[in-house]
């Protein structure tokens, strides 16, 4: 293992506790996901989901000294953006559409 | 002679073959006939040239080798020509006949929409007809056996938009097919004792490695003469030949009646070696040979379809030439082709005349006194009854009584076969000849007003044919008549090596002259009486076949019926052989399409059931999804 240089900022706070506050954010996503019927508020959800797997990348490589996961971070900010994007695009549409954004209602997704 | 212009002789009929067949139909009529007719007379100059260069050269025969064709182990079967004799006699027959029948065809054919197709499978036949005859070894000659059997069924069955035609086509194939199968066993018994397919090999190893009487040798030369019963429509394959009758008349005169159907003679002849060391196959062939001369003979006293009748004769024809080879009298039968080629030739290409004339009327009762309108028909007609029936001094008369010459001396019993056979093909010929040329006309009136002599690329043929038929004869005249007979000389050192092998059987018994010429003056006077009998009875008399619908006879009506031959293998081999097909057919449709609906009731369900999981609802998805993945997960990490 090299050498490890940790700030003392982080070090206070125990790896562990990343870990436990990334899985609460990550099953709140879940639930959020599961159980709520407005399309915006399961878009939030993701991004709850992603934001805890980042906060989760961003802890150990702190804790490593390793950048590269600090990278993927980025590209999963960029790509949750352009998914963003594009998602919102959508509802915004199916709303126009239909007044609706109530993914009981949207179940037109057969073959 | 060089090989490139021998190669040349089968190849022109093929290139005739693809012009007229690819350009078919848009070559114009013209030029189908010119190409076609031209393929056929340049290889005809090509083996008049073959010949004369054979003959100065000293008579050397010689194998032209192509290419290496099929190696497998030890086995080495090259694709190669043999020029000898035999061959050589064949392609004369094939490519002068053949050029004949080409010219008549241009005017019988000429107002035939199928033209182009006509003279495209003739030249197609010519081709394989002549592979037969050139091949220098046992699988070349089945190339041309199987080819010639093709383009047979293709002709037969020229006018398609008939059934019955296309019946008589399929009847033919499928009955030359139980011949193949003897002819391919044979060849693979060949294969199996010689290692060899090559004539000149499989001879010299059976005449220095075998006894007279060898049980393989009995073998081969019983399976090729099953092959040769079917080509060459021998009791019990003959029901075929007078069915292909359906087929254009020059068809019926060059295939089925010059060429194709002498194929298993010339088969045997080639194999003399193996023939005259199998005494007991010469046995079986002699008396299949004479059964059929007659049977065939006795059929063809009734018929009243003109090309019915010549149809039967050529079957009673080719049995007399099967009795020649039974007796080891192979010149003899060779002779018998020769001019058997030349005179039914002619009177098949006659009755394709009277055909033309009579606008397709084929039943000799409504003819009669058709002699002034068709002079020319009329007379070439008459000199091929003349020749068939055996009265001197026409070629018949030569080649039969030569062969009844060679029977009487191994067989007597055969040989009074052979003569009562004589006397009813002068019989029926000659009753053949006055129903349609003598008497009053008995045709509808239309028939009688469109009467009318054939143009002259028919009438020539004729000429030529009527030509050859009073002439060829004399080719083979006997020591007996103070002839040298050319043609048995030629032949004979086709058979040194079976002398070699068998000498016994060659030694020479010949009969003195006085019984030779009691033998002649017995069947010429037989045939003479028979004609004689016929003129009274068809023109003195004035006698014509009862219609149809008389009844007839106890055995008239056998006899009139063909002997229930066909009614009989009907019986016994097509109903039967149809129940069980069908039979096999509804177990495979039942069976078969069970276990093909059980596979797709199968997938129905499964689908039916998976459909289900398909709601649509984005909710239910994503639900499955995060099942999904915490089951993974669960598995991954946990187990």
């Amino acid at each position: 293992m090299p050498e490890v240089n940790i700030p003392a900022v982080i070090q206070n706070i125990p790896l562990q506790s990343y870990l436990i506050l990334s899985t609460l954010l990550f099953v709140i996503g879940i639930i959020g996901v599961l159980t709520r019927r407005n399309a915006i508020i399961i878009f939030m959800s993701i991004e709850l989901m992603l934001n805890a797997a980042n906060l989760l990348l961003i802890a150990f490589s702190s804790y490593r000294s390793d950048p590269s996961a600090q990278v993927f971070v980025f590209f999963i900010m960029a790509v949750a953006a352009a998914e963003v994007a594009v998602g919102l695009a959508i509802i915004v549409m199916i709303y126009r559409n239909t007044r609706n954004t109530d993914i009981g209602f949207l179940n037109k997704l057969k073959w | 002679m060089s090989a490139s212009l021998l190669i040349l002789i089968p190849l022109l009929p093929l290139a005739g073959f693809l012009i007229n067949g690819i350009g078919f139909p848009n070559i114009p009529k013209g030029a189908v006939g010119i190409i076609g007719t031209l393929a056929v007379v340049a290889s005809f100059a090509l083996s008049v040239m073959t010949f004369n260069a054979f003959v100065t050269s000293g008579s050397q025969p010689f194998i032209v080798p192509l290419f290496d064709w099929i190696t497998v182990g030890d086995l080495n079967i090259p694709f190669s020509f043999q020029v000898d004799q035999l061959s050589l006699l064949m392609l004369m027959i094939i490519t002068g006949v053949g050029s004949l029948i080409h010219i008549y065809s241009i005017g019988y054919m000429h107002h035939d929409s199928g033209f182009g197709k006509f003279f495209a499978y003739l030249n197609l036949f010519l081709f394989f007809m002549l592979l037969l005859v050139l091949g220098s070894n046992y699988v070349i000659m089945f190339i041309g056996w199987e080819g010639v059997g093709l383009c047979s069924y293709l002709l037969i069955g020229f006018w398609n938009k008939n059934t019955s035609y296309n019946n008589a086509a399929r009847k033919a194939f499928i009955m030359n097919r139980v011949g193949d199968l003897g002819f391919l066993l044979g060849i693979f018994t060949i294969i199996a004792t010689f290692g060899s397919v090559e004539y000149s090999e499989v001879f010299s190893k059976a005449a220095a490695g075998f006894q007279v009487g060898d049980p393989v040798i009995i073998t081969i030369t019983l399976f090729l003469f099953v092959g040769a019963m079917g080509k060459s429509a021998q009791i019990p394959l003959y029901t075929w030949l007078p069915d292909a009758m359906a087929g254009p008349t020059p068809v019926s005169a060059l295939i089925h009646a010059a060429t194709m159907v002498t194929a298993g003679i010339y088969m045997v002849i080639r194999s003399n070696v193996l023939y005259s060391l199998a005494p007991s196959t010469l046995e079986i062939v002699g008396i299949i040979g004479g059964a059929t001369a007659l049977f065939a003979a006795s059929i063809g006293l009734l018929q009243n379809d003109i090309k019915k009748v010549l149809a039967y004769s050529t079957v009673s024809q080719l049995g007399y030439m099967f009795m020649a080879l039974g007796v080891m009298a192979y010149s003899a039968s060779m002779f018998h082709v020769i001019t058997h080629a030349f005179f039914k030739a002619l009177l098949f290409l006659g009755a394709g005349s009277v055909i033309h004339a009579m606008s397709d009327e084929q039943d000799i009762r409504s003819m009669g006194g058709l002699r002034k309108k068709l002079p020319v028909t009329f007379i070439t007609f008459f000199f091929g009854t003349w020749a068939i029936s055996g009265i001197p001094p026409l070629a018949g008369f030569f080649s039969k009584d030569e062969i009844l010459a060679h029977v009487f001396e191994h067989n007597k019993i055969l040989w009074v076969i052979g003569v009562l056979g004589s006397i009813m093909t002068s019989f029926y010929m000659f009753r053949l000849l006055f129903l349609t040329f003598f008497g009053t006309f008995r045709g509808t009136h239309e028939q009688e007003h469109h009467l009318h002599e054939s143009p002259a690329s028919m009438t020539i043929p004729l000429i030529i044919l009527a030509i050859l038929s009073a002439l060829g004869g004399f080719i083979g005249v006997p020591e007996a008549l103070h002839g040298s007979h050319q043609l048995a000389q030629f032949m004979s050192p086709l058979y040194d090596l079976a002398k070699t092998a068998n000498p016994a059987a060659f030694e020479h018994t010949s009969l003195s002259h006085s019984e030779e010429y009691m033998l002649m003056a017995i069947s010429v006077a037989a045939a003479l009486i028979s004609a004689i009998a016929a003129y009274v009875m068809y023109v003195q008399k004035g006698a014509v076949p009862a219609p149809d619908s008389e009844e007839k006879s106890g055995l008239q009506r056998v006899v009139y019926n063909k002997y229930y031959v066909d009614e009989l293998y009907d019986a016994v081999f097509v109903k039967p052989i149809k129940t069980l097909s069908n039979i096999l057919y509804s177990f495979g449709e039942i069976t078969i399409d069970l276990i093909i609906e059980a596979f797709t009731g199968l997938v129905n369900l499964i689908a039916k059931l998976l459909r289900k999981t398909q709601t649509g609802s984005t909710g239910e998805y994503v639900f499955a999804m995060v099942i999904g993945i915490v089951l993974i997960l669960f598995w991954k990490l946990l187990l």
